[in-house]
Formats: structure tokens, C-alpha cells, sequence
């Protein structure tokens, strides 16, 4: 059913660290190998040693630079990863006209149903994050399932039981829980740290968070400061006086 | 977004074949006794086949096409669905009406259908333009204008085939003065919508895509991936910008001026000979359907996602 089920308390969702990313992309590989062989998979490419690979990806790793505010101070870079942010009020849910993509009324997954979907791609055009990619090779849409067949999946390890890419990132960048409680350990990261939604105006809600870098030592991602000259008095000192004179030249 | 032939063929044709039925079916419910049998039967026969055409194109489109009948479910959420349903549904009238002219029927049921004929295409119009002004990640379809484009070019569509079958059948039409009232209509519509989408200051731009804007001014710098993908592929397509001007100016001559033009030389070239006015209805469907086709093509090619902000960091209306 593509009707949205109503608000869930559980939202389960990720958080992802802008401030400690470092671009590797383990967890965009981690995501297509785990996927590749899991429950909803397979994930096949299209020419997969050519010249020119295609083949779905459920998570992509985006890098940005960001040219400040404040004249001549560095720019910034930021790696971004981006995948489905399982928003509370997607559009890409309520256009499929099979009942395919649904929204579990249990943690708020979006999903879909491999077996019901026709492939019109009106979905991917609904979702303006770009979350959505359809397979060539399978004829149906397919997307991040937040690993559920992972994260409730009673052969594994306690410890296990988080997405392929929260596992991989090296840095820990990620951080899979529940948002919608707000004592969970994701829902307090968000609040110290600022969490924000990508496109708010879009009216999606999603769940999935971003944590913006944090100010750094060289001065990028600052409040701008007004740049100030060190002053010396040399004038106790003509050997210091010399010296200055030459190294200003 | 690319612009997939299988769908530009499906969005004219349909709106062409339910321009037609609309036209047939509100002639009808005015006056029962507006067609003959034959005539009335050529009329429904190739608003049918139009219909019928498109949507066997639209399949095309899918990937799965032979679970296609799964796409009647969700009418409740879907515009895609509704449009399915309304279409078919749209059968129903047309089948009771050629069964009426067939054997012969009282007027008022003749009344009745034409309205219910005239209803159902209506309806299917405006789900198709749902479809569209229902997508709020692309700005130059989620707009005012896009549903009411969607009904006028299906009527100036309908209204030149209608004309065309009237002329060689002999049989109820629309007349030329409706079409060069719906060829200007259109052009105009037309004009607003292209200056709309041209000017309108997007709401969302790479800073609000990625948050990133409190720090300054974003841009890409490296894409997650060197060859193309499905989102580059499906909604980056390029091409149309560069022509975007010519092919705007073609459409509005073929739907506009020419089709104007037709017209009036059939009004004036009327009695006593038939074949002048027989040859401007041709040459005004083929026109006007060309027309379409092109029109529809830049709907398409020129509408841009905001996916594409995640890459290379365009703006949305740097053209
Ligand atoms: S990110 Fe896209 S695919 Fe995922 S729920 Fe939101 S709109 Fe749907
Ligand atoms: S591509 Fe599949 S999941 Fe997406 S809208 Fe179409 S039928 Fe639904």
C-alpha cells in the first residue's frame, strides 16, 4: 500500500558525522557488497569491467568545497555521503501506482517490494534526494533498506545488527539508532551537535540527520574575525631593527 | 529529465485521443442527433485507437511490463494509478455509445453517455497532468500552469483531429474558429509557462541540498562516481538547453500561426468546393500533432531535478 502509514514513534534512521568523514567511501562499497548478496539483492552492473561501468549504488559519497564567507580565509572541504534518509512524509511512497514502495508503519523503513514493482521510475523522480536507482538489469527500483535484513537478523552478534555501512566506516562517522526516541544515543548526538535535514523546504521530513563540521583550527567553518597585524617594538634594538628591516623586504 | 520517447508518444497521443472523445462526447450530450452511425463510430474508432496507442507505449516505459495490471491498485495515493483507472474506466462510455449508434438509441441515453464519454476524458486528462504537478523535486512541473497546459493542448490536439474527421467523413466536427480560438489560447498559455519556468528563483539550491550554506558558498568539486549512473543518466540530461530557444520558437509556429493560418483559409475557402478546406484539415492535425510532440519533448528535456545539485553544484536555472 503506498498510502503513508500514520507518524511512527520508532524512526530509525542514521547520522552521519560531516565533521569526521574522510571521503574513503568504505561505507558506499561495504553498502553495494553487503547488498549484493543480501536479501535484496543481487545489485548487478551493466558492463561491470568496461570502459564504461553502470550499476546501482545505494549509497554515494559526494565531495564539496566550500568557498567562505569571509574573504581570503581557506576554503573547506566536506565529504558527504548521501543515501535514503527514510523520510517521515515521502512523496516517493504515495506516486507508485503498485503498491511496490511502502513505508513500515513498524520503524518507518522505506522500502520496496521487488516482487510488485513495474519499474515506471516515478518514485526516483519523486525523491529529490536521489536515493532511489533503477536496475537495467532487473527491471524494478531499488534502494537503501537500512539494512534490515541486517539490523533485526538473530543469527548475528548483537553488535552486528547495524548497517553494513555503519560497520565500515573507519572513522565512525555513522550512526545508526533510533530517532525517534529522544533519549536514544543518536537522538542526544543530534542535539549537541546540531543535526539538520537536507532540504527541509521539500517538505519530505527525513529522518536521517547530518552533523555539521565543526569550527577548525585554521579558522574555516569560523565566525569570521577581523585579521590583525602583530605589532613589535623593535626600536630598543638596531641589530633586532636591521634584522626586521631585512626580512621585511 | 530525459526525454523518453515511449512517454512523449503516450502523453500526445492520449491527450490527442481524449481531446477527441471529449469533443465527441459534449457534441453528443448537446445534441444526440449530431452524427450519423458511421460518422460517430469513425470518431469513437480513432479517439480509441489514439487512446489505445498511447497507452501501449506507456508500457514501454516499464521495466516489468507484464505486471502492469498491478498499477490499478493504488488510486488512493497515485496519480499514475488514477490515470490508469480513469482511462479504462473511460471504455466504458465508448463501448455503450458505439453499441447505441449501432442499433439506434433513444436521445436522452445518447445524452447521458456523451456527458459520461466527455467526463471520463476530462478526468483522464487531468490525472495525466497530475502525474506531473505532483512532483515536487521538479520545480518547472510542479506548477499552475502544467495542468492547465495539459488540457488545452489535448483540446487543440482533439479539436484538429476532430476537424480532420469531420471533413472527410462528412460527419459532426470541430469547427475552425474553435481552433484558432485554442491554437492562440495555447500559444499564450505556452508563453507564461516558459517565463515562468525561466524566471521562478528555486527554492532549493545546493546550500539547502547539502546544509552546507551557513559556512558559504558550496561546489562540487568531486562526484562519487567517474562514469555515469542511473540519477546522471535519467535526470542530467543536457542536450535540449542548447536548442531550447529554436524548438520553443518551432513549437509555437506549428501550434500557433500555422495552425491559425489552416484555419482561416478553410473558413474562407468554404463553399462551394470541399477539397481546399479538406486539405487545410489535414495539414492543421499533422501540424498540430507535430506541434505536440515537440512541445511535449521540451516539457521533458527542459524540466530539471534537484538531484542534480548534488552534482557539479549547478543552479537551477543556469540554463
Ligand atoms: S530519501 Fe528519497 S527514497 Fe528515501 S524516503 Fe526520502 S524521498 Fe523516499
Ligand atoms: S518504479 Fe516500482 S516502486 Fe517505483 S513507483 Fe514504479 S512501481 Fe512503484
Amino acid at each position: 500500500m503506498t498510502m503513508l502509514p500514520p507518524p511512527t514513534s520508532k524512526k530509525l534512521g542514521l547520522v552521519i558525522d560531516l565533521d569526521i568523514c574522510v571521503g574513503c567511501h568504505a561505507c558506499a562499497v561495504a553498502c553495494k557488497e553487503w547488498n549484493d548478496g543480501g536479501q535484496f539483492g543481487p545489485l548487478p552492473d551493466a558492463n561491470p569491467y568496461g570502459a564504461e561501468p553502470l550499476g546501482v549504488w545505494f549509497n554515494r559519497v559526494h565531495t564539496y568545497e566550500i568557498e567562505p564567507k569571509e574573504k581570503g580565509a581557506p576554503a573547506m572541504t566536506v565529504h558527504f555521503p548521501r543515501s535514503c534518509l527514510h523520510c517521515e512524509t515521502p512523496d516517493c511512497v504515495t506516486v507508485c501506482p503498485t503498491g511496490a514502495s511502502y513505508k513500515r508503519a513498524e520503524d518507518g523503513i522505506v522500502l520496496v517490494d521487488e516482487d510488485k514493482c513495474i519499474g515506471c521510475k516515478l518514485c526516483s523522480w519523486a525523491c529529490p534526494y536521489g536515493a532511489r536507482e533503477y536496475s537495467e538489469q532487473r527491471g524494478t527500483m531499488q534502494k537503501c533498506t537500512l539494512c534490515v535484513d541486517r539490523i533485526y537478523n538473530e543469527s548475528f552478534e548483537e553488535i552486528d545488527r547495524q548497517p553494513a555501512c555503519v560497520m565500515a566506516c573507519p572513522t565512525r562517522a555513522r550512526h545508526f539508532g533510533d530517532l525517534g526516541d529522544a533519549d536514544s544515543a543518536v537522538s542526544k548526538l543530534v542535539a549537541e551537535r546540531g543535526g539538520y535535514d537536507l532540504m527541509p523546504e521539500m517538505g519530505y521530513k527525513p529522518v536521517n540527520k547530518y552533523l555539521p563540521p565543526r569550527p577548525r583550527r585554521d579558522g574555516c567553518a569560523a565566525e569570521p574575525t577581523p585579521a590583525q597585524e602583530e605589532k613589535v617594538d623593535f626600536s630598543t634594538s638596531p641589530l633586532l631593527r636591521w634584522i626586521d628591516k631585512v626580512l621585511s623586504r | 529529465m530525459r526525454p523518453a520517447f515511449s512517454v512523449i508518444f503516450f502523453t500526445v497521443m492520449s491527450g490527442c485521443g481524449y481531446g477527441l472523445l471529449f469533443l465527441f462526447g459534449l457534441a453528443l450530450a448537446f445534441n444526440p442527433a449530431v452524427s450519423g452511425r458511421i460518422e460517430g463510430l469513425v470518431q469513437l474508432g480513432v479517439g480509441a485507437i489514439f487512446v489505445v496507442a498511447g497507452l501501449l507505449a506507456s508500457t514501454l516505459h516499464l521495466g516489468q511490463p507484464q505486471r502492469a495490471w498491478r498499477a490499478f491498485s493504488q488510486w488512493r495515493s497515485s496519480w499514475l494509478s488514477r490515470e490508469g483507472v480513469a482511462s479504462v474506466a473511460s471504455f466504458m462510455p465508448m463501448v455503450l455509445i458505439a453499441g447505441c449508434l449501432w442499433r439506434g438509441a433513444d436521445a436522452t441515453t445518447l445524452r447521458a453517455l456523451g456527458a459520461l464519454l466527455a467526463a471520463f476524458a476530462a478526468i483522464t486528462v487531468i490525472c495525466t497532468a497530475g502525474i506531473y504537478t505532483s512532483l515536487k523535486a521538479i520545480p518547472a512541473w510542479h506548477n499552475r500552469f502544467v495542468l492547465p497546459g495539459y488540457l488545452l493542448m489535448a483540446l487543440l490536439g482533439g479539436a484538429a483531429w476532430s476537424w480532420l474527421i469531420g471533413e472527410w467523413t462528412g460527419g459532426a466536427r470541430a469547427q475552425p474558429a474553435l481552433i484558432v480560438a485554442l491554437a492562440i489560447a495555447s500559444c499564450v498559455l505556452k508563453h507564461f509557462y516558459w517565463r515562468h519556468i525561466d524566471a521562478a528563483t528555486p527554492a532549493s539550491t545546493i546550500e539547502t541540498a547539502t546544509g552546507l550554506g551557513r559556512f558559504g558558498r558550496v561546489r562540487s568539486v568531486e562526484a562519487p562516481h567517474t562514469e555515469e549512473n542511473y540519477l546522471t543518466h535519467e535526470m542530467g540530461f543536457q542536450l535540449a538547453r542548447k536548442h531550447g530557444k529554436r524548438l520553443r520558437n518551432i513549437a509555437l509556429l506549428l501550434l500557433g500561426p500555422c495552425t491559425i493560418v489552416l484555419a482561416l483559409l478553410a473558413i474562407t475557402f468554404q463553399a462551394p468546393l470541399h477539397w481546399p478546406a479538406a486539405c487545410c484539415a489535414f495539414a492543421a492535425a499533422i501540424l498540430v500533432t507535430a506541434g505536440l510532440f515537440v512541445e511535449r519533448w521540451l516539457f521533458f528535456a527542459q524540466a530539471k531535478h534537484v538531484v542534480m545539485l548534488y552534482y557539479g553544484g549547478a543552479r537551477m536555472h543556469d540554463a
